[in-house]
């Protein structure tokens, strides 16, 4: 399905030197979709970003917008916008000179762009800080600003570097939640780069791992975490648990393991009381830690201490083999 | 009651420096400008005859107005070679050694005296210095250029080049400190190089033009020593003005004329800080 504005990445690469930092990536990122790229730091996630911003020269590959190569054009006349990490607005300008800069840049007069800037203004819930200088403003309100600016140029495409990571946990929540509001409403593309399974996980609709410079597994947010592809991919997106049983590596939910008196035995090491339910970590007689995270009712009908003997058990339609 | 015992004594030392060395010789030559001279001898009085000479003299009146033409474009020409170095070394070397390398190579002029880097323009310079000898070799001009040394062009070259690091050192400073990725922003937005240069560069390197400002500025005004060599003394500025006074003796005329250039130096700081705000660069 190659409609509207599907981004592709066609065998793309980036090298720095000898190093590969991305190595023929092949993607499509389907237009009105939320897409999270998300792997640990170094996997290559932002390089992949900028390059698409035009921030990053491509060393190989192509970069298909609406079926036209955009690799080798200025940021500006891609049809992307992107996010900075810590925002990057201009410390001088006011927020709403910030919003219009790039009208101003375009020679749009004042009047027009003023008035283009003041209507995202509205849209991002700013309208009463248009006076204001970025250093006066909170960081989840600058945050607003830059998103404001990366939208007046009506990008096909929305690039965000990061941009929850500087925010603290209450407002991080709080702000996902206008992101995915806000892309719903305007309908473009959002390419959010991240490194929190979380995060990733209550915004994408479709979700890339990213691991040393390849994609180690692309789909929608349940299926990449019901059944992840790789022990890399399991261990990363969280809340699995990674054995090796008979010679081939499988991955079992921590959420369906049972602790009973039947099964594989092992000895309880730590009890994490969550709230709604309760982490349990146990060693079995091969070394593995297995975590299980049992429903609060369920742990305090036969609590368990550290040291305790115990079995641990789980169904075999629960097991999911891994290809790596 | 110990605390501010001991505030006060920590701030001691310094304001008793400060008295001694810099508001008890101000306020002596703000006394003395308002004393009386004759061809032999000076005389304790309050009257405002040194003054009323400055003021009421064309000479004096042209002698500022050249000191003032020396310092506007002194400032001009090192204020577009600094701001260019300084842009070099900060957005174009990327690798940090190398910056540091290059900006330690602008300072090894400053390892010799200020009175020898000038004078070493003058066989240079000369009728028959390498400049001149070489244009001639070049076919370039037939007599030697007679305005290329002891004239306004080579005092002013002497200042350009005496005090350029002075702009280059605040401007790069404040350029280190520009976040990258707002450059970055710039280009997203659409900004071409020139328009990220006007709109982004310029406006946050404010703070250091004006820091380099004030440098090349008070250094320009209060000078004598450049323009004495430079010019073969064929040109004065208000510093070789209070020079010649007190090499002919003549204290209050001097004072006086000190008083009014470090007032109009001050006024023109006081204008500067008026448009930037340098505070938070300290």
């Amino acid at each position: 399905m190659q409609t509207g504005y599907d981004l592709e990445l066609s065998t793309l690469t980036k090298r720095y030197g000898e190093t590969v930092a991305v190595r023929g990536l092949n993607h499509v990122f389907h237009s009105g979709s939320y897409v999270c790229l998300l792997g640990p730091s170094g996997c290559g996630k932002s390089s992949t970003l900028r390059m698409i911003a035009g921030h990053e020269e491509v060393s190989e590959g192509q970069i298909l917008l609406d079926g036209a190569d955009i690799s080798r054009l200025p940021p500006a006349r891609r049809g992307t916008a992107m996010m900075f990490q810590n925002y990057a607005l201009f410390p001088h300008l006011n927020v709403r000179d910030n919003v219009a800069f790039s009208l101003r840049m375009k020679g749009v007069d004042k009047v027009t762009r003023h008035g283009r800037a003041d209507e995202l203004l509205a849209l991002v819930d700013m309208t009463d800080y248009a006076e204001r200088l970025p250093a006066q403003l909170s960081g989840g309100q600058q945050q607003r600003v830059a998103l404001a600016r990366a939208l007046i140029t009506d990008p096909k495409v929305l690039l965000l570097d990061e941009p929850l990571s500087a925010l603290d946990p209450f407002l991080r929540i709080r702000m996902r939640a206008e992101l995915k509001r806000l892309q719903r409403e305007l309908g473009i593309t959002f390419i959010h780069v991240t490194h929190g399974q979380d995060e990733a996980l209550a915004l994408a609709d479709e979700i890339v791992v990213m691991n040393d410079a390849v994609i180690e597994q692309a789909g929608p947010a349940r299926e990449v975490w019901d059944r992840p592809r790789s022990a890399f991919v399991a261990r990363f997106i969280g809340g699995h648990n990674v054995l090796e049983l008979d010679g081939a590596k499988v991955a079992v939910r921590a959420d369906a393991v049972r602790v009973g008196s039947d099964g594989l035995p092992a000895t309880v090491t730590t009890v994490e009381y969550q709230g709604a339910s309760v982490a349990l970590t146990a060693k079995t007689q091969t070394g593995d830690e297995v975590l299980a995270l049992l429903p609060e009712a369920e742990f305090f009908s036969a609590p368990k201490e550290p040291g305790d003997a115990t079995h641990l058990s789980w169904s075999d339609s629960q097991l999911h083999r891994l290809e790596a | 009651m110990t605390r501010t015992l001991v505030g006060w004594l920590q701030a001691a030392p310094l304001a008793l420096i400060l008295l001694c060395f810099l508001a008890a010789p101000i306020v002596m030559i703000v006394i003395v400008s308002f004393w009386g001279a004759t061809e032999y001898s000076i005389y304790p009085a309050f009257q405002f005859d040194n003054y009323e000479f400055l003021f009421g003299s064309e000479v004096v009146w042209r002698v500022f107005g050249a000191t003032f033409r020396y310092a506007a474009i002194t400032w001009a020409l090192t204020l577009v070679i600094g701001f260019a170095v300084a842009y070099f070394l900060a957005f174009h070397v990327r690798s940090t050694t190398w910056q540091i390398a290059l900006f330690l190579l602008c300072t090894i002029p400053f390892w010799t005296s200020n009175i020898i880097r000038m004078i070493s323009w003058i066989p240079f310079l000369g009728r028959n210095g390498i400049a001149n000898k070489t244009l001639i070799d070049w076919g370039l001009i037939d007599a030697p250029l007679e305005w290329l040394l002891y004239s306004d062009f080579s005092v002013i070259l002497a200042f350009v080049h005496l005090y350029t690091l002075f702009m280059v050192v605040p401007i790069f400073n404040t350029m280190m400190r520009i976040d990258k990725s707002l450059i970055e922003a710039a280009y997203d937005g659409g900004a071409s190089g020139l328009q990220t240069l006007w709109h982004v560069i310029i406006p946050l390197t404010k703070p250091g033009i004006m820091i380099g400002t004030i440098f090349v500025v008070t250094l320009v005004m209060g000078d004598f020593i450049t323009v004495r060599f430079m010019s073969g003394s064929q040109r004065a500025n208000v510093g070789r003005l209070i020079s010649n006074d007190i090499g002919l003796l003549q204290y209050p005329s001097a004072a006086a004329t000190a008083v009014v250039l470090l007032c109009t130096v001050l006024i023109m700081i006081a204008i500067l800080l008026r448009f930037v705000n340098i505070r938070k660069e300290l």
